[in-house]
């Protein structure tokens, strides 16, 4: 009998916390756990990424000034989808920006922009499946790049 | 000389970065736009530049003529082992075909499942005509579809989603925010999400339908919407599906719901 009142109090407690949660997942996606994974953050490649090969991937395999403005002045016309890029070496560290470029989707699953190292993709033509859109160096080479730019 | 160089560097990247082409001029209050706006949709016409309306709007200047007049001679032209033309049943197009186009892709009993406007002129053609349909894309089949769509130039789209066409329209609906292709975009990210802004030089618009048959300047000819969303499809590297397929018909119909109040403009003029 002693134990009946905290009981019930405990099952009160719990059924709250399980609607609570049910409630929070139907206002907004969580982010993916992954994304705390140190692995995800860590280089793809034990070559250290160089920022002028990098460059060279921005502009062509990348095609990253479709939608983002960036301190490339020779090539004409960048998008302006995504924010302009002209700082984003001061505002996120190579973990961070590493893990924006091979999978954006984990931090905002409504993003527009792709998964630049992701091979699991919905109907990708014919001859690509299962590849990605840059190659592991590649994306530690856009990362050394990116991160040259504050 | 140091902050010199570096007032230079900005210069540039402020150039660079500045939209290096302006818009195409677009004022919502303009009376002469009023036709091609209904609420907060906007026609594709309203995102073009204005040589490019200016060839629309002229009947002699816009090279859809061409397929617009095959088509009517088509109309009268019998065909098959039933030696009918399309007049032989429905007379005169102008009377006739008024508001047709407009509502379509839409539930055929006959057919049992929801067609475009494409697919009911073949089955017209095999039923009634006794005439082997013409190829998705031909030429015959596209002159023909804006012959009879363009009866309805300037009524507004008015398809049903409603009653037998629910599954199909939802069908759509999933493939319009479905990702899909190496760039993993769904419609909706370019043009629901981002009309207005640029993808390098090119002006994303709503993705409005209304227009189709349109011919575009990058074909040098006239072309459906299939294709055009087959190119879309191929443009982020997504493996497209074949024209008139029940996936293309499905996204048909949503897209024409989303365009719903907008006038038929059909045949459009495109970049």
């Amino acid at each position: 009998m002693g134990t009946s009142l905290p009981r019930a109090v405990l099952a009160l407690a719990l059924t709250v916390a399980v609607v609570g949660a049910a409630d929070a997942a139907q206002r907004k996606k969580p982010a993916d756990p992954s994304i705390w994974e140190p692995t995800r953050r860590a280089p793809l490649t034990e070559v250290k990424g160089d920022p002028v090969r990098g460059r060279v991937i921005v502009i062509k395999k990348g095609s990253c000034l479709t939608c983002h403005v960036m301190p490339i002045p020779e090539e004409a016309d960048h998008g302006d989808i995504g924010p302009p890029l002209a700082t984003v070496g001061s505002r996120y560290t190579p973990a961070e920006l590493r893990m924006r470029v091979v999978d954006p989707k984990v931090l905002n699953p409504d993003t527009i922009m792709p998964s630049f190292y992701k091979s699991t993709l919905n109907r990708v033509a014919k001859g690509l499946e299962g590849t990605t859109f840059l190659e592991a160096q590649e994306v530690e080479d856009v990362v050394a790049y990116l991160s040259t730019l504050k | 000389m140091k902050t010199s160089l570096i007032a230079l560097a900005a210069l540039f990247v402020a150039l660079a970065g500045s939209a290096a082409q302006a818009d195409p001029p677009f004022d919502p209050k303009d009376p002469k736009m009023a036709p091609y706006i209904s609420g907060d949709k906007r026609s594709g016409y309203t995102f073009a530049e204005p040589e490019t309306r200016a060839m629309q709007d002229d009947e002699f200047l816009n090279p859809a003529s061409l397929w617009v007049e095959k088509g009517e001679a088509l109309w009268t032209k019998p065909d098959g082992k039933a030696n009918r033309s399309c007049s032989s049943c429905h007379g005169k197009a102008e009377d006739n075909m008024k508001g047709v186009g407009s509502v379509y892709p839409k539930y055929d009993i006959h057919a049992g499942t929801v067609i475009n406007l494409e697919q009911r002129i073949n089955m017209c053609r095999e039923k009634h005509m006794a005439a082997t349909p013409w190829k998705y894309e031909s030429e015959p089949l596209l002159a023909m579809t804006t012959f009879v769509k363009m009866q309805s130039r300037g009524m507004p789209v008015q398809v049903q989603i409603d009653g037998p066409a629910v599954s199909y329209f939802e069908n759509g609906r999933r493939f319009y925010y479905e990702r899909r292709g190496m760039n993993d975009l769904a419609c909706k990210h370019c043009h629901e999400d981002n009309w207005g802004n640029h993808v390098r030089t090119e002006l994303l618009s709503q993705g409005m339908t209304n227009g189709f048959p349109t011919y575009r300047l990058k074909w040098q000819k006239l072309g459906s919407l299939h294709r055009r969303l087959a190119g879309c499809n191929e443009e982020i590297r997504a493996e497209p599906y074949p024209l008139g397929s029940r996936e293309y018909v499905d996204l048909e119909l949503y897209l024409a719901w989303r365009a719903q109040g907008l006038q038929v403009e059909t045949p459009s003029v495109r970049k």
